[in-house]
């Protein structure tokens, strides 16, 4: 009955190897297969965020992504965002205004916020919320982690001057 | 989630018959919001998945013959992110970008939102309006069909066994054109839309219209191509009367059903805003335009 396929793709970096079923998610395949559990399933349907991974360069909901739809591409989650013990400067900046509570949205936020500041590194408030718009979270009200991410941007704009 | 085959073909021919020989439950997939919500939900029986993006036609924008070609797979964000494109067709892309979470728009194709047939998909009434055309591809070779013969009822589209939409074409511009769309949402984003206008306009040197387009969505099981609405428009320059004749128009031409989004009454009178709204911004960007 079950057909497993071997997917080869490259998962925050590091080349990879899994066997998934055919109507497995790549949301699946992260957290079964390759252990890599900081990507959540909060909706199942797209409409939360908090399973928020970049596919190729583009910010998808990896609940709506085929694992075997992975085959060849390249896939960044919050794992690979701090970079040894250093954490990125949009994780520290979510510390420092405290922009979780529960923190089940708090990966997909993050990988979001990441892709946002990669094609606009000094965006708007209003962009940034528009942007973040896909990422539901119940806890904070918003302003924190909107406050975390305009300081983030900030700050990596002065890192790269 | 349950049990289902996949296969991803790197030519049309290949994934039409791959469809044909799936059968009933075989589905092409480009974005996968609406396709993998369905299967996940156990709306959609599972069955075989013919992923359609590793076919070269069906990724990316082509300009050809002073017009668009929008390969089927082609995710919303990239069409945005196409300067002539926007440029060009404003309202078409507009329409397209509205479309769910950036997430969404990530993943989520024009070519998806109109087989999918909701009646309430927001770029379907601005292809329409722009007078798109799809490249279809099945069993039986190839085929091109207006946009607006393809969803047949909600959820039903005309394709016959083993036919998919491979491109999505938009003609060559004319001088002073261009197009809007507008849609009603209870909120600010992320919503259905309760009712959507697309309306393309071409004028002459004098700011008179010479052409017009107007579709209306989310008030019938099927776009509705109001060509009343267009009439009222044509020899005016988008003065009050015409404006008036558009909102009458396009009321008259709205078949609403109530539902949670919307009551009749409402949409009607809707349709009729929207098309004036539309109308107005679709205007002004045609003078603006050389």
């Amino acid at each position: 009955m079950s057909k497993r396929t071997q997917v080869s793709a490259v998962v925050n970096g590091d080349p990879v190897d899994f066997l998934t079923d055919p109507g497995a998610t790549l949301l699946d395949a992260l957290r079964d297969e390759l252990g890599l559990t900081g990507s959540k399933e909060g909706c199942g349907s797209g409409d939360c965020g908090a399973c928020s991974v970049i596919l190729d360069g583009r910010l998808v909901c990896s609940c709506l992504v085929l694992a075997v739809e992975a085959e060849g591409r390249r896939v960044e989650t919050i794992e690979g965002m701090a970079e040894g013990g250093r954490l990125h400067i949009l994780q520290q900046k979510f510390l420092e205004h405290a922009a979780l509570q529960c923190g089940f949205c708090t990966p997909g936020i993050l990988v979001a916020a990441k892709a946002l500041l990669e094609v606009n590194p000094d965006p708007t408030e209003s962009e940034t919320r528009y942007w973040l718009a896909g990422n539901l979270c119940r806890c904070t009200g918003y302003d924190k982690i909107i406050r975390a991410v305009m300081d983030a941007a900030a700050e990596l704009r002065q890192v790269r001057v | 989630m349950a049990q289902l085959d996949f296969i991803a073909p790197v030519s049309p021919e290949q994934a039409a018959a791959a469809l044909l020989a799936g059968g009933a439950g075989a589905r092409p997939l480009s974005g996968g919001t609406d396709l993998l919500v369905q299967l996940r939900s156990g709306r959609l029986p599972p069955g075989l998945i013919v992923d359609l993006k590793r076919i070269p036609e069906a990724i990316g924008i082509r300009q050809e013959a002073g017009g668009f070609v929008i390969g089927a797979a082609t995710p919303g964000i990239a069409l945005g992110e196409h300067a002539a494109l926007t440029a060009a067709w404003p309202g078409v892309i507009e329409a397209a970008n509205l479309i769910g979470s950036t997430q969404v728009q990530g993943r989520a194709t024009m070519a998806g939102n109109l087989c999918n047939a909701s009646p309430a998909a927001d770029s379907v009434p601005a292809l329409v309006a722009a007078r798109a055309t799809c490249l279809i591809v099945g069993p039986a070779g190839r085929r091109t069909a207006p946009v607006e013969s393809i969803a047949v009822a909600p959820g039903r589209t005309s394709l016959a066994p083993g036919e998919f939409v491979l491109e999505i074409h938009l003609p060559a511009r004319s001088a002073r054109s261009a197009d809007a769309y507008l849609r009603s949402i209870p909120r600010t984003e992320m919503d259905i839309a309760v009712v959507g206008v697309g309306v393309n306009l071409t004028l002459d040197a004098d700011g008179v219209i010479t052409d017009a387009r107007v579709a209306l969505g989310a008030v019938g099981p099927t776009v509705i191509v109001a060509d009343a609405a267009a009439e009222a428009l044509i020899g005016s320059k988008l003065d009050d009367a015409a404006l008036a004749r558009l909102d009458t128009a396009a009321r008259a031409a709205a078949t609403p059903i109530s539902d949670k989004r919307g009551t009749a009454d409402y949409r009607t009178k809707i349709a009729g805003v929207l098309a004036r709204r539309a109308a107005t911004i679709a205007y002004a960007r045609a003078e603006k335009t050389a």
